[in-house]
């Protein structure tokens, strides 16, 4: 806090290294239900960082004069009132992709990814980092949705933006779609592996056991 | 010079410790007040483009179920593809004359343009009841071939509106589409999927004593007046029935059938 991050720095850091989905496990509600197709995943994540990005920008600016004991409400108030104007937009503009949202967009205003981050870096920084991280923190969260989306549609439907990309079996190709993708446990699955490998990749993100498995002892 | 300055009290609250009681109110009044203002910017903004489309979805789904009609498709085609639109008053089942379906969302927003149905009459559970609706005429040559009837009733979790297809004969049903509920995923929400609704064509409202015996059964349609129930849902399949059979009765749509069988239409 005290000492100055270079911009760059607070940006890039949530794409990998702090990914607020695979390290600190935030927001993966929506991250697991719309991620069916890829459309509907980039569709969440430019609302989710449009909101997070905005309401870090304002929480930050009134920073200094936000009373402690209602500080909460004051940000679930300003994040829930941005969240209604995108979903009215999305309801306007993109009405099929709003359809099929459905009630995740709204649950924006629950994501755990928006509060955290006004709660923990724009309630103490200046407008322009604290816009920054939320930026970065709304990228890496995009970053995971795309690729599990992207993922559960090839796998599943063999398209990708709708588009068919791997020839399916019953049009006299060779690929057999995976129903399984198209569920919600496979999300699971593969937020799982995600998590898996880059934990593998970067050791320093697995966190210490805090509970270790209990040893067979004899009963006192 | 400080009590002349107009901000000088703006700055002076702002100034004040943020946990006195002032502030917080101040803080609390001013970002609801903001945050009001947006919402309700946004939503008054943008109301016209959302409704305009949900009409288009309606439009859509309606034209859906022409088409899937069993030999509409050709008919269809003949007459240019489009439907002719009519609004109707449902008191005596003429077309209305000064309301057209551009100024029918004015006319319906006025209480005097609704009548309250008594318990008896209320069959699909609506209270009361438009005098005026719009609806879909497919001709051939001088006769109706098809009529699309807008309904709707209370069903389980909420209202369901449905677009019913009636034959030329007014009798025999040449199909049904769902526009809008919210019934039990799962369980009553069927009654939106295909499956359910391929029922409804060649099914017959009435018997040859002109009584009104169309009915969801219960299990397996046995008759030509039935269709398929939907097993977990009674309530929203009888809602159905109710919804379908007060549409089709003396106080929705059947002034309307009466004059069509006279060829007043």
């Amino acid at each position: 806090m005290t000492t100055r991050t270079p911009l760059l720095h607070i940006l890039t850091d949530p794409l990998l290294r702090q990914n607020p989905v695979t390290l600190q496990i935030l927001g993966i509600c929506s991250a697991l239900a719309v991620t069916t197709s890829l459309a509907t995943a980039i569709t969440m994540c430019v609302s989710l960082t449009v909101v997070v990005t905005l309401a870090a920008g304002i929480i930050s600016t009134i920073r200094r004069h936000i009373p402690d004991s209602i500080r909460l409400i004051v940000q679930i108030v300003i994040i829930a009132s941005l969240v209604i104007v995108i979903d009215q937009v999305l309801q306007a503009w993109f009405a099929e992709i709003s359809r099929t949202l459905s009630i995740f967009v709204a649950l924006i205003t629950t994501n755990c990814l928006v509060l955290g981050r006004t709660e923990s870096f724009a309630r103490h920084n200046a407008p322009l980092p604290a816009m920054t991280d939320a930026f970065g923190n709304g990228l890496g969260y995009s970053l995971i949705l795309v690729v599990i989306g992207g993922l559960r549609e090839l796998f599943g439907q063999g398209q990708l933006l709708g588009r068919q990309v791997l020839p399916l079996a019953e049009t006299g190709g060779w690929f057999t779609p995976l129903s399984l993708m198209l569920l919600a446990p496979s999300a699971f699955f593969l937020l799982g592996g995600l998590v898996w490998a880059i934990r593998s990749i970067r050791p320093e993100q697995a966190e210490v056991p805090e509970h270790m498995p209990p040893k067979a002892e004899p009963a006192e | 010079m400080a009590g002349l300055d107009p901000l000088n009290p703006w700055r002076r609250l702002l100034a004040l410790p943020n946990e006195s009681r002032a502030k917080t109110l101040f803080i609390a009044f001013a970002v609801s007040a903001i945050c009001a203002l947006l919402v309700s910017g946004a939503t008054v903004l943008l109301r016209p483009i959302q409704t305009a489309n949900r009409a288009a979805e309606a439009q859509a789904r309606i034209e859906s179920l022409v088409r899937g009609i069993p030999g509409m498709a050709p008919i269809l085609e003949q007459s240019g593809g489009t439907l002719s639109t009519v609004v109707i008053d449902l008191e005596d089942g003429s077309a209305a004359e000064e309301v057209t379906p551009a100024t029918l969302d004015e006319a319906l927003s006025e209480p005097s343009n609704w009548t309250a149905l008594d318990r008896g009459e209320d069959l699909a559970g609506l209270g009361r009841r438009p005098d005026y609706a719009q609806i879909y005429l497919l001709r051939e040559g001088e006769d109706i071939s098809l009529v699309l009837l807008p309904i709707s009733g209370a069903g389980y979790n909420g209202r369901i509106d449905a677009v019913l297809a009636l034959r030329g004969d007014m009798n025999t049903i040449a199909g049904m589409a769902v526009t809008r509920h919210s019934e039990t995923p799962g369980l009553g929400a069927r009654i939106e999927e295909p499956a359910w609704l391929d029922n409804f064509p060649g099914t017959e409202t009435r018997g040859p004593d002109g009584n009104l015996r169309f009915s969801v059964a219960r299990g397996e349609a046995s008759s030509v007046y039935e269709v398929d129930g939907i097993t977990g849902a009674t309530r929203t399949s009888n809602a159905i029935t109710q919804m379908i059979r007060f549409w089709l009765g003396p106080e929705g749509y059947g002034p309307l059938m009466a004059a069509i069988r006279r060829e007043e239409f």
